[in-house]
């Protein structure tokens, strides 16, 4: 039955519950993925409730709905565009005041509205009173209180959401701007209304109050219609700074008005979360127990996952070998071999880390604790043109870029975010020390050590010259203001986290999975063709692609087999080894390989230094690519990583090898 | 005396300390950041106090509108207040 469905749009400040109270509707009937052409997440689930099939789309979580950000646009958008059955708003009764104003905008939507009063358990413990009878007249909306993440009050919300889409009449309330404004408001109504298709599409009085505040995205919606230089001409008569801050003023002048009569605040002068902040943001302690906290954080994503990779690895390896070994003919066996399984298994290694990853990261943000992570490292990262928010990705980078990159998904701006992606490839991941053990363990003896703690600062320091060099070219301006919230500490919910770390994983594997497999491929066939040469040899095409980059590498001091390692490398950066293995003819016995290189007069002490500088900068995995595409939608951007990777990489190395040379090395 | 002299004239936000209460009088940021301020509250009449600082010295928090929020100095300094008792 068509008219048995409800479609029902969650909006809500962030941190007020609004993940947990969607997955207490939908349960595990939920798709994510991204709202169209941006790269905002999208969440929505139906649930069947009494005969009604109830789509519920998860709105990003916002403290305002004024097209500040992306998150807000979208779920303006959506609200005005799409028009949904109902809104319910989430409010955390413990917060009223600041989350009513998010309230007010909703009102001026003129969207049918249910609240959900959310962690009433926290507010009434702390001795809050809550007068919802009140509320519903004042707000003119049904309220509900939930408690989400004990699943208490979902069923009555529901019931609610039914029957305000089963009551015809709306009814809502607005708010009074002053008689000032409200003049101008109808003036510019007056003249909006000319137009039948703005008047029949937008609430006129909330997109007269938008021209008001300067709103740039409701300009565009007017700027096609044939009154829009009527409106130019109204609103070039007013100062629309003073009038964004006098609407600002006087919403927050209502709910200050209406909010005595909505609860009675309880006079803590202490919160449990000051305490804990005294600690924990402590000026002394802050640092040294965020270190801590990152350190244990990190040793959870990494140690922790070895041993499920390892396990990939071996079951992975097993089968392409027994897979390989009973299939004719030969090059069959390898392309299902070495390229599809193989492929399939370069995908699936990094799903432990981001598993744990992504729970870890849950846990800390659904605690609080990930606005005090940037709270206490914004100065630093600031004065890198990064923001707070870019530091736990970049740690994270040390161990894997490919979560790494995913990781950046809490960083708002689009920009801080860009930034942030593209330099987390030059941050040494576990991958590239293989590399840093053989050639550094076999040319630099007892200094091996401090080259490699070289290469992982040298690392850092490109890291940080690309994120000033972007800053003042290609992604210009400042890093994004830090208005950040400090939400009070809150004890996680497991099943929240635990489906954020299952999403995620899954995205992972739907978008990214099929370009890294796709790259898989095409190595496989580079080294396999042209027909009948042996995989990965001197006469296949990586070896002839080798040959040809010779003139080019030569200056770096690589000959083709160092140069064919690396396009091996590509695949995952601890394939260089391997690689040179096969290319040596030593297989997998590193002693034997050490010996090989040591006796090799193409390669000095000075070449392996370049190569593992090189190996350190050129280039992102084929699965750090495909996690860059994913979270930048961009394929220019995934293009740009990879040639301003390369492009670094052989300066650098250029600048140490002929410099070397030059002193003699 | 002097408690009396910074009561008559603004001062910015940025130079409160820890526990001090203050009004906001005017809001002076501009781009982007002025529209997220005013919109989490910080706009003129709010009451706020300043918690505490970062560990390095910035970002500062306020207590504003029942709720913690913390900005970077550069926007505090734009922002003027009158202290309260």
């Amino acid at each position: 039955m068509e008219n048995n469905k409800i479609r029902v749009a969650l909006a809500g400040n962030p941190n007020v519950g609004k993940t947990t109270l969607f997955n207490a509707i939908t349960g595990s009937r939920q798709h994510v993925g991204n709202w169209p052409g941006v790269t905002v997440e999208k969440k929505s689930g139906t649930r069947i409730y009494k005969d009604y099939e109830i789509e519920v789309i998860d709105l990003p979580g916002t403290y305002s709905l004024t097209a500040y950000s992306m998150d807000e646009i979208v779920a303006r958008d959506f609200i005005i565009e799409e028009r949904p059955d109902i809104v319910v708003q989430i409010v955390d009764a413990s917060n009223l005041e600041r989350n009513l104003y998010l309230t007010t905008q909703l009102m001026e939507l003129e969207a049918e509205m249910v609240i959900a009063l959310n962690m009433c358990d926290l507010a009434l413990e702390r001795g809050d009173k809550l007068y919802l009878d009140k509320m519903e007249e004042i707000l003119a909306a049904p309220v509900v209180r939930t408690v989400a993440s004990k699943n208490i009050g979902i069923d009555e919300l529901l019931d609610k959401v039914i029957e305000e889409k089963n009551n015809e009449q709306y009814h809502g309330h607005e708010i009074g701007y002053g008689d000032e404004i409200e003049d101008k408001i109808l003036e510019i109504e007056k003249v909006l209304n000319e137009d039948g298709g703005l008047a029949g599409k937008y609430p006129i009085r909330w997109m007269s109050i938008r021209l008001l505040e300067g709103d740039v995205n409701v300009m565009r919606k007017v700027a096609k219609s044939q009154v829009s230089e009527a409106i130019n001409d109204l609103l070039d008569s007013i100062d629309q700074e003073e009038y964004e801050a006098e609407i600002a003023d006087k919403r927050y002048v209502t709910i200050n008005a209406i909010f005595p009569q909505l609860c009675t605040r309880s006079d803590v002068k202490l919160s449990r979360s000051d305490m804990i902040d005294r600690v924990l943001t402590n000026k002394y302690l802050g640092i040294p127990i965020f270190l801590a906290l990152m350190w244990g954080a990190f040793e959870l994503t990494f140690a922790f996952a070895t041993p499920f990779m390892d396990m990939i690895e071996i079951g992975f390896t097993w089968l392409a070998t027994s897979v390989a070994a009973s299939i004719e003919p030969v090059w069959l066996a390898s392309l299902i071999g070495d390229g599809i399984i193989g492929g399939v298994g370069a995908v699936l290694i990094f799903v432990p880390n981001i598993f744990i990853l992504f729970f870890l990261l849950s846990l800390l943000e659904g605690s609080g604790y990930l606005a005090r992570a940037a709270f206490i490292m914004d100065r630093l990262m600031y004065k890198i043109g990064m923001h707070g928010k870019s530091f736990i990705p970049m740690l994270m980078g040390f161990g894997c870029n490919v979560p790494a990159v995913m990781a950046t998904r809490s960083i708002e701006d689009d920009r801080d975010r860009l930034i942030t992606i593209l330099v987390v490839p030059f941050i040494s991941c576990g991958a590239r020390l293989p590399i840093y053990i053989l050639f550094a363990g076999t040319f630099f003896g007892r200094q091996a050590g401090t080259i490699v703690f070289l290469l992982y600062i040298l690392g850092i320091a490109v890291a940080i010259a690309s994120a000033k060099l972007l800053r003042s070219t290609l992604i210009r301006g400042k890093p994004a203001p830090f208005i950040m919230e400090m939400p009070p500490y809150r004890v996680p919910v497991l099943k929240t986290s635990l489906i954020h770390m299952w999403d995620n994983g899954a995205m992972y594997i739907k978008k990214a999975g099929t370009i890294i497999l796709l790259g898989v491929i095409v190595i496989w066939l580079l080294a396999s063709f042209p027909w009948g040469v042996e995989y990965g040899s001197e006469e296949s095409y990586v070896g002839i692609i080798g040959h040809s980059f010779e003139p080019l590498m030569k200056h770096l001091g690589f000959d083709w087999k160092i140069t064919v390692s690396l396009i091996f490398g590509f695949v995952a950066k601890e394939i260089v080894v391997a690689s040179m293995g096969v290319l040596y003819g030593v297989g997998d016995n590193q002693e034997a390989l050490a010996q090989s290189l040591l006796a090799d007069p193409s390669i000095t002490a000075l070449s392996s230094l370049s190569l593992m500088v090189f190996s350190l900068l050129y280039m992102p995995c084929v699965a750090t690519l495909g996690v860059i595409r994913k979270e930048t939608l961009s394929w220019k951007w995934t293009i740009f990583a990879l040639s301003y990777g390369i492009t670094v990489a052989w300066i650098i190395a250029f600048v140490v090898y002929q410099g070397g040379s030059l002193l003699g090395y | 005396m002097l408690k009396e002299l910074t009561q008559m004239f603004d001062i910015t936000l940025d130079t409160l300390k820890p526990g001090d209460m203050a009004r906001i009088t005017k809001v002076r940021v501009r781009g982007p950041a002025r529209r997220k301020l005013l919109d989490m509250g910080m706009v003129a009449g709010s009451e706020v106090e300043l918690i505490r600082k970062a560990p390095l010295g910035d970002p500062i928090e306020f207590r504003v509108k029942g709720y913690n929020l913390s900005i970077r100095k550069n926007e505090a300094r734009q922002i003027f207040v009158h202290l309260v008792e």
